[in-house]
């Protein structure tokens, strides 16, 4: 019996050891990430619309111009070497590279522009609105945009400045992709949509290796990127939905990057050994907006006073701490044209004072939907607090990210907690959805703050954000956003609060990864491990 | 076939052999219980506040585009057409394509199920290995320190959040000592090292020789495992601490001691005997239960099963991966029962 013993002891601690050097550092020519990336729906470029998709459309797909790893807030050249604008403003003469190929080998041609473009104007998926603008359609983009040799010429509806066209066309969806490749895998004319969704056919410094979805995507180094292959042999991307486990990984060495961490756990990781935390400002903005369907939020008196109700500094100094920081216009700052002014502050007197002022009865009560996220609903609670001493009761509505926005699109929420960021980095992008609404009707739908909280700014608004479009010189077209985002401070029933900090932990070895302003922006080319 | 003369009015039918009779009984029963509980579903995801376009197309989408494929997911027909259409695909092994990651559903449970059997067979597994012996000597050593031991285990884990559980467990045997591996169903240089036979990593690397892999996919799997088995012994040696005291009480247990059969006999071949057919219940229920899916396990452990699968497909109305998965869970349950029955009756003579 005690031999008996010994044995299973001695069995049980070899078992132990066996398995005890499970992990070590990873290799140096891999990056591994842990990231949530149950967000992604599809990674064809011409239907990627989420966070996480967009992150891989930028690293394996690229555009003519773009916003670069290497400075993400200058717009350079990228498959094409340059650009002329003709006198008329109404077209755009590219000059491509000649010295790209595809993953599969097969070289950038000006056929491959048009064709891609065409792909998703005619695939007409959720981003194709952005291409769109420019007045293209399945049935005259062949016109509208031809190439000859290594040249491409894109022509545009509609009175735009130069800078937003360039704009549009360093959007997602006017990534190149392969159209030789993509039209032979063509199935029951789906314009290689399937295919696209389990391989890529761009030019980025990366290709797909693997993709499974919630689970894992790879992508494998393009040596022969036309700006020098990437220093990482491999990136993996592994999801990982929970922060405290991604903090685990992270301290334990078996990842290098962990992005998903919350303030607690940021704040945990101060003083562990051969972690650090990087601090990348968003251009998503937070903002609390009131339906003008309900009788009782139309009064200006209401939209002004809720504006002294947010405790701005102690909600940034405190719960939101790394998270965001205090903004108060809907153009992110760090951008062209940002209005960085933040003329209000947490006064619940004179929010009082304004209200029985203007003759408004309190308290006022009304429900305000969020997305039932740890943060939201700790900013939905802090709102609901500092608005009910300037007599405005909030009843928090949570919901999930489904549930809020299709109550948002049916106009039948009271006040929403939410936060938008840019579709393309231009500032018509979010004046657009801030300051301007066609058509309040119900049966006129549009994707805009406006429209979806049933507001009509007033003529004025409307047509000064249709000049800023228009503007042909750029100085001036930035001094009319300011003058764009100082109005509706004054004058709609928003209450832009904050702007998103994204707070990225990794290795200490870890270098050159860059994380811009959206989902777009995040390059893994010049990662590089010291 | 056997053919019966109706004595009363001369004539002649036909009399099906009962395990014929019992077999389309059984698949009636099952086909109904499917219908209505696809039906239920169906009619929920339906009736919730969400509009399953907008999870597809996001929100800013124009409106032809929304338009476009609201009528691609054919949600312009009545509901009762949209459910028949649904059924017509179901009966052709067509589960749709899932909404969330424009895949086949199919695909998506065959890649996610594997994942879930995986784990919900080595923690039921672990809930029986220990909690049938610890419920055993608890019963028949009512009230001593094991006793004791076996009702405080089982008050944990009744009352201890597996969210908590699973996060210290984390913490301390794969943060601070190292002995296990991270989130994910093995590691990242492990990866499609072997090739997927039967979507089992320990079974497929077995398979391949390939022992890195199995160790690997060992240190692993074992943790959550072990948290779920934990939570099914719980359950397990509580309900076989109670079968066996209400054995232990009866009168041929007496006699069997006055006889001088020994303890262990009395214990174990008598007591525990009778007590089989009311565990296999037990224990078919808690397997079933893991093999739905135990979504928090499965978020700490980034393991990509089908409770979070189903979960997640759920809060955005993607209602074709609902529906596949309730077919795959639905299933489980009612072939957990039929597996139930048929034990019955190699446990029971009576039931024969």
């Amino acid at each position: 019996m005690y031999h008996c013993r010994n044995r299973l002891f001695a069995g049980v601690t070899a078992g132990v050891l066996a398995v005890m050097p499970l992990y070590a550092q990873t290799p140096d020519n891999m990056l591994v990430v842990a990231q949530n990336i149950d967000d992604i729906v599809t990674i064809d470029p011409a239907s990627a619309y989420e966070f996480s998709s967009g992150e891989y459309v930028a690293n394996t797909y690229d555009t003519l111009v773009r916003y670069d790893a290497m400075d993400t807030t200058v717009l350079a050249p990228a498959l094409a070497t340059d650009w002329q604008i003709d006198a008329e403003n109404k077209t755009v003469t590219f000059t491509l590279r000649d010295d790209v190929t595809f993953h599969s080998g097969n070289p950038l041609r000006g056929e491959d522009v048009v064709g891609s473009w065409k792909r998703v104007v005619s695939l007409d998926k959720a981003p194709a609105f952005i291409l769109t603008q420019l007045g293209w359609t399945p049935d005259n983009i062949e016109e509208m945009v031809t190439a000859e040799g290594n040249t491409v010429t894109v022509r545009y509806e509609g009175d735009f400045a130069p800078s937003f066209v360039l704009n549009v066309l360093a959007a997602r969806p006017a990534s190149v992709v392969d159209m030789e490749i993509v039209m032979a895998n063509e199935v029951d004319g789906d314009l290689g949509h399937a295919w696209i969704n389990r391989n890529s056919a761009g030019t980025g410094p990366f290709s797909l290796g693997s993709y499974r979805p919630a689970d894992i995507l790879t992508l494998d180094a393009n040596p022969d990127y036309y700006q020098g292959g990437p220093a990482m042999d491999r990136v993996v991307i592994q999801h990982n939905p929970e922060g405290a486990t991604q903090r685990l990984q992270l301290e334990a060495g078996d990842i290098d990057i962990a992005k998903n961490l919350d303030p607690g756990q940021v704040a945990g990781l101060e003083g562990i050994d051969g972690v650090r935390v990087e601090t990348y400002p968003q251009a998503a903005v937070h903002w609390v907006s009131f339906n003008q369907k309900t009788e009782s939020l139309t009064d200006p008196a209401v939209w002004e006073a809720a504006r002294y109700l947010v405790d701005y500094e102690g909600m940034a100094d405190g719960m939101l701490k790394g998270q965001m920081k205090v903004h108060q216009a809907f153009w992110p700052d760090g951008f062209p044209g940002a209005l960085t002014d933040t003329p209000f502050g947490f006064d619940p007197e004179k929010a009082k004072q304004i209200l029985a002022d203007a003759g408004v009865e309190t308290p006022i009560n009304v429900t305000m939907d969020v997305i039932s996220a740890p943060t939201f609903v700790e900013m939905a609670q802090a709102l609901q607090a500092s608005f009910a001493q300037g007599g405005i009761n909030l009843e928090i509505v949570p919901g999930t990210g489904a549930q809020v926005i299709t109550k948002y699109r049916a106009r039948t929420h009271e006040a929403m907690m939410l936060y938008w960021g840019p579709d393309f980095m231009d500032p018509h992008s979010n004046a657009k959805a801030f300051a301007f609404n066609a058509d309040n009707s119900d049966d006129k739908y549009a994707s805009t703050t406006t429209w979806r909280n049933a507001w009509m700014p007033p003529a004025e608004l409307n047509e000064k954000t249709m000049a800023a479009l228009a503007e042909q010189d750029a100085d001036t077209r930035l001094e009319m956003y300011l003058e764009l985002q100082r109005a509706t401070q004054a004058e709609a029933p928003f209450v832009i609060m904050f702007q998103a900090i994204k707070q990225v932990a990794m290795r200490n070895n870890v270098q050159g990864f860059v994380n811009g302003a959206t989902s777009d922006y995040v390059f893994y080319r010049l990662v590089e491990k010291e | 076939m056997a053919l019966a003369e109706d004595s009363g009015k001369g004539r002649v039918r036909a009399s099906l052999p009962p395990w014929i009779k019992t077999t389309i009984l059984t698949i009636g029963s099952i086909a109904m219980t499917m219908l209505g509980l696809l039906f239920v579903t169906f009619i929920i995801g339906r009736v919730m506040p969400i509009d399953p376009v907008l999870a597809i197309v996001g929100e800013r989408a124009s409106q032809s585009t929304y338009d476009a494929v609201f009528l691609e997911l054919g949600l312009d027909k009545p509901l009762i057409v949209q459910f028949g259409y649904y059924i017509w695909d179901v009966l052709h092994l067509d589960f749709g394509t899932s909404l969330l990651n424009a895949r086949p559903v199919s695909e998506d449970i065959a890649r996610v199920f594997p994942a879930t059997l995986e784990l919900a067979t080595l923690g039921i597994i672990i809930g029986i290995v220990i909690g049938v012996p610890l419920g055993v000597v608890a019963a028949a050593r009512k009230g001593s320190w094991i006793d004791q031991v076996a009702r405080v285990l089982a008050l944990v884990g009744y009352s201890m959040p597996i969210f908590w559980l699973g996060l210290m467990g984390l913490l301390i045997f794969y943060g601070i000592l190292g002995w296990v591996g991270g989130p994910g169903r093995v590691g990242i240089f492990y990866v499609d090292v072997v090739p997927s036979v039967t979507g089992l990593i320990l079974v497929d690397a077995a398979l391949d020789g390939n022992w890195d892999v199995f160790k690997n996919a060992f240190s692993h799997i074992i943790l959550p495992a072990s948290l779920l088995g934990y939570f099914s012994l719980a359950y397990i040696s509580r309900m076989t601490r109670s079968f066996m005291l209400e054995q232990l009480s009866a009168e041929y247990i007496t006699t069997a001691r006055v006889k001088g059969m020994s303890e262990w006999d009395v214990i174990w071949k008598h007591a525990f005997k009778n007590t089989r057919v009311q565990l296999i219940t037990v224990i078919a229920l808690s397997y079933a239960n893991l093999l739905e899916g135990s979504v928090l396990t499965e978020i700490i452990f980034s393991w990509p099963g089908i409770g979070s699968y189903i979960t997640t497909a759920l809060l955005s109305a993607d209602m074709n991966a609902v529906l596949g998965g309730t077919v795959v869970v639905g299933l489980i349950f009612i072939l957990l029962n039929i597996l139930s029955d048929l034990l019955y009756r190699v446990f029971d003579p009576r039931a024969k």
